[in-house]
């Protein structure tokens, strides 16, 4: 174990440079980019005493570097600012948010894990049959459906035209009262509290979005688990494996699949990283009340600490995913754990 | 895996959830509640007061319904039927009564005896003079917009008993009494904002972002910012006729599909902000209400740089005028759903009402001859800028715009501005689209963004003429009357043969909801207004 906790802060410090990095071009391109929080926050037919006023306020009227030693020297007490969209500190805009877009990205990558493996595993070991070009379809038809356009096919199909699907307003039915707050996980709150009934609404908000992620992220991993397992299927181990007619079920998923993992983990934390972003056009299509929603509404609004902070939590996700994705290495590839 | 069993398994995994899924859901929406309404849109509030640094304008729909002020604006009904704010006449709200001192240099309000805060704290003077005393101290929206009706210092405030208030006023201007009827000069609990007030935030500005203080017809139950609001009718309202709906829910919905899918399923109970293309689909299946009102004191339109070249010359701005097909931009930008400001049969205003029809229509013949006049019959090129952020209606208008004037040589090319707002004041467009919406509903007002040699950020076209100036202070000093009439009728005339703006349209604001909710009053404040709906 110690080892193992070595590597994790050792990993942890490298990655202070990177957000430090962060910090500097999210800082920089937000005010590169055009538009003026002043301005937008005026007002309806704001005065230029009014705009002068605001720029005041929000400290805009300062050099750059002198607004920028301002926003480090808050960062290291923890302060990520106030952002004008909500009217509340980014901090705890971000900490009431993210458990809702991590419980959404974390049901989808799952979701599409499980429909991915199977059929990455099933077009591997019937290679050109039937099955194969089945699942070559879905993947190809999956990987260029935007997100977005999923996500309004399945309101449509499920909710509008089927009536299946609870109404997509979030995370709750509009009148359902949410279990007391533990972990921010809606479903494990409700599990927590013994409120079946919310539990099952959770669940019931959760599963057109997700499915609408998981949609995206099903072709990329879909693809790597085929191409993954054919290279160990036709390796020398799995023939001699056959050779000593070992079962198939257990030829194929504890040694074929097992060693085939690899790439796919890799995939699944690039996708994971990806899923986050997607989730912006997701959760606004079913007022998911995440961060990307947050983020949207702020990058239109040039909400600079909004988006500032936005970026660094993200940042920090990455490095965390990360690090996981490399311990998991460590678990399923014994060579990997050798090595490092 | 076996192909028919894999097969087999999807769908059995497909299918059972399907039967119950809705059901696991809890208080599916139970339609025909009738103690409740659901307000889908696509801004919610982000803060529970206006007077804090960038409350948006679902701040002051909110605010609207869970304060009260002095004085409020009646209703009238418009030509189509709805009903409306009227703001020409100005009822009790908070004061019973009101008035103005023998020289008019002063209004005094006598304040209901029975009028209490939320919380049971009856409504005193003191508080009304705490609440102005708060616009004008906060800086900022607040101040700014109250400086416009002449409510600038805290020395015009005054508490004469705990019942009675005076306003003094700084200088004779209309503008003044409606003022005290917008959002701003809410009356708020004084005392209960004292107890949350501290040292660096006297005001307690940080503790009503979240918490509210106020006499209105609504409490806030739940409150999060942007995202949804949930208010119950307060019993002990006084300020007008008690609301019917027990709550009132408004919940943040950004995708415009969703809103609509919300709506046509019953689920969602009023949406005020679908696109146009979706009102046309609506109105034409006949299923939901759809309550039109021209945004009241707005027009978009298409602003020419008087000071750049050849713009500098009337009958080239008359041409374009006559160069534009008006319908053919309504169509493509709004899909029709505009109040139209061209084609007026006479060439100068028949009455003094604001906006109305300028008198050009497409008319290429008169056009080519004023440009002949011009010296200017083989076209020139020329550059038209846009706002990025209103792209979906204003692109189209451009592309028509560009299309027809290319017909008669002027070569336009098309500039989208994702930063338009903030380069305003830069008044270097030689064409712009802009719209345009004044707080109050005097014509004057509205001119004096536009038109008057003050060059505001919004005189797009840097028009000044010391004729239009002195018409406009002149009207600034007289509120109602054959006289104002007067006034108004010459400016409007100046403004048409001038036309150093061309009005495209008058935009509606179009609110569905269900077949059965009723009491829609379109506000100037453009928001939904729970307090007079009902279920019937």
């Amino acid at each position: 174990m110690a080892p193992l906790l070595w590597t994790i802060l050792r990993r942890l410090v490298l990655g202070l440079p990177t957000l430090f990095g962060v910090v500097v071009v999210s800082f920089s391109l937000t005010r590169l980019l055009p538009g003026d929080p002043a301005v937008y926050f005026a007002g309806a037919a704001p005065t230029p005493e009014a705009i002068a006023d605001l720029r005041r306020t929000l400290l805009l009227d300062r050099p750059l570097p002198q607004q920028f030693a301002a926003y480090l020297g808050d960062l290291l007490h923890g302060d990520l600012g106030r952002s004008l969209v909500t009217g509340q500190p980014v901090l705890q805009d971000l900490s009431t948010r993210f458990p809702a877009t991590l419980e959404l990205t974390l049901t989808a990558i799952a979701l599409a894990l499980l429909i991915a493996i199977p059929l990455g595993v099933a077009g591997a070991m019937r290679k050109r049959s039937g099955i194969d070009h089945i699942a070559r379809m879905v993947s190809t038809t999956a990987l260029s459906m935007p997100s977005f356009f999923t996500g309004l096919l399945l309101v449509f199909v499920f909710y509008y035209l089927l009536g299946v699907a609870p109404a997509p307003l979030g995370r709750l039915a509009p009148m359902g009262f949410p279990p007391p707050e533990h972990t921010g996980f809606m479903i494990v709150d409700a599990i927590l509290s013994r409120d079946w009934a919310a539990c099952r609404d959770a669940a019931a908000h959760l599963v057109l979005p997700a499915l609408a992620l998981a949609i995206a992220a099903v072709g990329p991993l879909t693809r790597v688990t085929r191409s993954a397992m054919l290279a160990v299927l036709s390796s020398d181990f799995i023939r001699a494996a056959r050779a000593y007619d070992l079962p198939r079920w257990k030829l194929v998923y504890a040694y074929a699949l097992r060693n085939a993992m690899l790439p796919v983990l890799t995939t699944a934390g690039v996708v994971f990283s990806f899923l986050i972003s997607a989730n912006v056009v997701v959760e606004k299509v079913f007022s998911w009340p995440g961060i990307g929603s947050y983020a949207l509404e702020a990058l239109v609004a040039s909400d600079y600490a909004a988006v500032q902070g936005f970026v660094l939590a993200v940042a920090t996700l990455y490095v965390l995913i990360n690090i996981a994705i490399d311990i998991l290495y460590g678990i399923v590839d014994v060579r990997v754990r050798l090595g490092g | 895996m076996d192909r028919r069993k894999f097969l087999r398994m999807a769908g059995v995994g497909a299918a059972s959830p399907l039967v119950s899924w809705q059901a696991l859901s809890q208080g599916a929406l139970a339609q025909g509640q009738t103690d409740r309404v659901l307000i889908v849109s696509e801004l919610n509030a982000n803060s529970l007061d206006t007077h804090t640094v960038g409350a948006n304008r679902a701040a002051y729909g909110l605010v609207w319904m869970t304060y009260d002020r002095l004085i409020t604006f009646g209703t009238k009904t418009l030509p189509n039927g709805v009903q409306s704010y009227d703001y020409f006449s100005l009822k009790p709200q908070l004061a019973e009564s009101w008035e103005f001192a023998p020289d008019n240099a002063a209004v005094t309000f006598k304040l209901r005896r029975d009028a209490t805060f939320h919380d049971g704290t009856p409504v005193k003077a003191q508080d009304v003079k705490w609440s102005f005393d708060r616009f004008v101290k906060v800086g900022g929206f607040p101040q700014r917009q109250m400086e416009q009706g002449s409510l600038a210092s805290v020395d015009q405030f005054e508490v004469v008993d705990d019942r009675t208030f005076r306003v003094r006023f700084l200088r004779a201007d209309k503008l003044t009494m409606p003022s005290l009827a917008i959002v701003v000069p809410s009356v708020y609990n004084s005392e209960l904002c004292k107890k949350n007030a501290t040292a660096s935030d006297p005001w307690a500005l940080e503790w009503t972002r979240n918490n509210c203080a106020g006499s209105g017809a609504f409490k806030v139950e739940s409150f999060k910012s942007s995202e949804q609001v949930v208010l119950t009718r307060f019993d002990g309202w006084k300020g007008g006729s008690a609301p019917k709906f027990q709550r009132a829910m408004f919940r943040n919905v950004a995708a415009a599909g969703t809103r609509r899918a919300l709506v046509e399923k019953g689920d969602a109970d009023v949406s005020p902000d679908l696109p146009p293309r979706d009102i046309v689909d609506i109105t034409a299946a006949k299923k939901f209400r759809v309550d039109s009102a021209p945004t009241a004191n707005t027009l978009k339109y298409l602003a020419l740089s008087t000071i750049t070249k050849p713009f500098d010359d009337v009958r080239v701005r008359q041409a374009v005028a006559y160069g534009i097909t008006y319908q053919k931009v309504i169509d493509s930008s709004v899909f029709g759903r505009a109040r139209p400001m061209f084609g007026a049969s006479a060439a100068a205003p028949t009455d003094a009402s604001w906006p109305q029809p300028f008198p050009y229509a497409h008319d290429p013949d008169k056009a080519k001859a004023l440009l002949r006049d011009a010296g200017l019959s083989s076209g020139f090129e020329t550059k038209l800028f846009f706002d990025a952020q209103v792209a979906t209606t204003d692109e189209p208008a451009a592309l028509v715009i560009q299309d027809e004037l290319g017909k008669l040589g002027i070569k336009i090319s098309i500039e989208k501005l994702p930063d338009f707002p903030a380069r305003r004041n830069q008044k270097s467009w030689p064409m712009a689209i802009d719209v345009f919406g004044a707080w109050f509903d005097d014509p004057d007002f509205f001119f004096r963004w536009i038109w008057h040699g003050q060059n505001t950020v919004w005189n797009l076209a840097s028009y000044k003429n010391p004729e239009m100036d002195r018409l406009l202070d002149a009207a600034r000093q007289e509120r109602e009357g054959t006289a104002y009439a007067a006034l108004v009728k010459q400016f409007v005339k100046l403004a048409m043969t001038d036309v150093p703006v061309i009005p495209l349209y008058q935009p509606l604001l179009e609110v569905v909801s269900q077949p059965d909710i009723k009491g829609y009053t379109y506000m100037f404040h453009r928001q939904v207004d729970a307090t007079t709906l009902y279920r019937g």
